[in-house]
């Protein structure tokens, strides 16, 4: 049980470590383009790293399946609205960025 | 209590943190938009961590809802306001 416990805390801050990635994507990158990039990957990876620390540690198989099954929803759900908001963007002419 | 994962949920409140850089500066309504994805995103991380730190299972239900709530703020929002009504689409008819 012990090592299910750490190996679980260590999936974890490997979680945490996307989630800071993707908020510093989302701050710093150029364009709305790259902003999602950061966002929808960056945080949908860390929160299944975070899902599958908490499944390691956690004895209940029906609280795995219900984090599997908040993480798939949370993944339709955030590329639906990556691909919506970027299509709107092309829509309304928002050019790209380009290093120039 | 396991402080470790009130711990890393503490973390996780600093990235939130974090990104309300991005409502201030954002230049179009996207951006800030994007920025409530990433709050819905973290938010049921945090309910997660929560829930295995304070040991109380009904956080785990309070998350599920939170990230429907998440996707439909995001989907409205770019169907109502963000999007020009009666422009033809090209590309998929997602919606």
């Amino acid at each position: 049980m012990d090592i299910l416990y750490y190996s679980g805390t260590f999936i974890l801050i490997i979680g945490l470590l996307f989630f800071l990635s993707g908020t510093v994507g989302l701050i710093r990158f150029p364009d709305i383009y790259t902003r999602l990039h950061a966002l929808t990957k960056a945080d949908n990876v860390g929160l299944g790293c975070v899902i599958c620390g908490l499944s390691l540690q956690s004895c209940n198989w029906m609280l795995i399946v219900k984090l599997l099954l908040i993480w798939l929803l949370v993944m339709v759900a955030s590329s639906a609205s990556c691909h919506l908001i970027a299509s709107s963007a092309m829509q309304k002419n928002i050019k790209p960025w380009t290093r120039s | 209590m396991s402080w470790i994962h009130i711990f890393f949920a503490l973390i996780l409140l600093l990235a939130i943190a974090a990104g309300m850089i991005r409502i201030l500066r954002g230049p179009t309504a996207a951006d800030r938009m994007m920025t409530a994805q990433l709050f819905g995103t973290c938010g049921v991380a945090i309910l997660l961590l929560l829930s295995a730190g304070m040991a109380s299972p009904v956080l785990v239900d309070i998350a599920l809802v939170f990230a429907l709530l998440a996707a439909l703020a995001t989907l409205t929002f770019v169907r109502r306001t963000w999007q020009d009504p009666g422009k033809k689409r090209h590309g998929y008819p997602l919606l």
